[in-house]
């Protein structure tokens, strides 16, 4: 486990604004325990729920179109099975907590808002390539595009809670 | 598909979602009311699961494939249990705000269902 920076209260930081709520501010106070379950607490949770539909909905979706008509459209189908994975990948590392598995979720987020905005891109510039659709088409579009918001909230929670701090951005 | 019963789970729904994102914008955890409610839509929901089985059993035929088909009949099961289940644990605004969001899931996978079964098409409805 990586050390512990001392828990420190920038009051210049002006994100400190959209801290988020905690009960009492309590889980905050003690160092490595409380942190361990800090990125799947409160905000955390409503992100494991996203992730959690996210990975049932991207792994059931590619499980049935590799097994029925894997030859259709194997590219999109196959870059629906990695979106599964990586998704499933976050929503372990959320659950799990800690700063290895921040680190990792932290990853993820970035290649997959990668993976969404090169798919959805390739998608549009030369659609011969998908005659069906992944969940990345169209940067997500089909499901409200909530694909390329997911990535981006979630970098911004894991980076404002690196610290055990919210707000500490830099 | 029983329509009437998919658009009441819709509308359901959708008022839950607003109902627990009020509670969330009010930075309030999930009440007993709230979980009174959540409980009615759980329930229409195994009434769609038990219809769909039926529907099934009985000859009908869903346009996009059986299988898909059930999976989505267990989601829409599954969603507010599972939502209702992490607000016990979360007992602040994001328990809240993620029955909303499980909420508002399952009125997309209302609309879904619909065309799954074929409502769009000969044979709908």
């Amino acid at each position: 486990m990586a050390p512990e920076p001392q828990r420190s209260q920038d009051p210049q930081e002006p994100q400190n604004s959209q801290e988020p709520q905690r009960p009492g501010g309590g889980p905050q106070e003690r160092g490595e325990p409380a942190r361990r379950a800090g990125i799947g607490k409160g905000p955390g949770t409503l992100l494991v729920t996203l992730y959690g539909i996210f990975t049932v909905g991207a792994a059931s979706r590619s499980i049935v179109q590799l097994t029925t008509r894997f030859d259709e459209a194997p590219l999109a189908y196959v870059l629906s099975a990695v979106a599964a994975l990586v998704y499933a990948f976050i929503t372990l590392s959320l659950v799990r907590g800690g700063e290895r598995a921040r680190r990792a979720a932290f990853g993820c987020c970035c290649v997959e808002l990668l993976g969404v905005l090169a798919v959805g891109t390739w998608t549009l510039v030369e659609p011969s390539a998908f005659p069906d659709a992944t969940v990345w088409s169209d940067y997500g579009m089909g499901y409200l595009f909530i694909p390329v918001v997911l990535p981006v909230t979630g970098l911004i929670w894991l980076r404002r809670s690196r610290t055990g701090e919210p707000g500490r951005t830099s | 598909m029983f329509t009437p019963l998919t658009v009441a789970l819709a509308v359901a729904a959708i008022a839950l979602a607003a109902w627990c994102g009020w509670a969330a914008y009010r930075d309030q955890p999930t009440k007993d009311w709230h979980f009174i409610g959540m409980a009615v839509v759980a329930l229409l929901g195994l009434a769609q699961l038990v219809v769909g089985i039926v529907r099934l059993a009985t000859g009908g035929e869903a346009a996009e494939g059986t299988a898909i088909f059930v999976a989505y009949l267990a989601a829409v099961a599954a969603c507010i249990p599972v939502v209702g289940l992490i607000s016990l644990t979360e007992r602040t605004r994001w328990g809240s705000l993620t029955v909303a969001a499980g909420a508002l899931v399952l009125a997309v996978l209302q609309a879904r269902l619909h065309e799954i079964w074929g409502g769009g098409g000969p044979g709908g409805a």
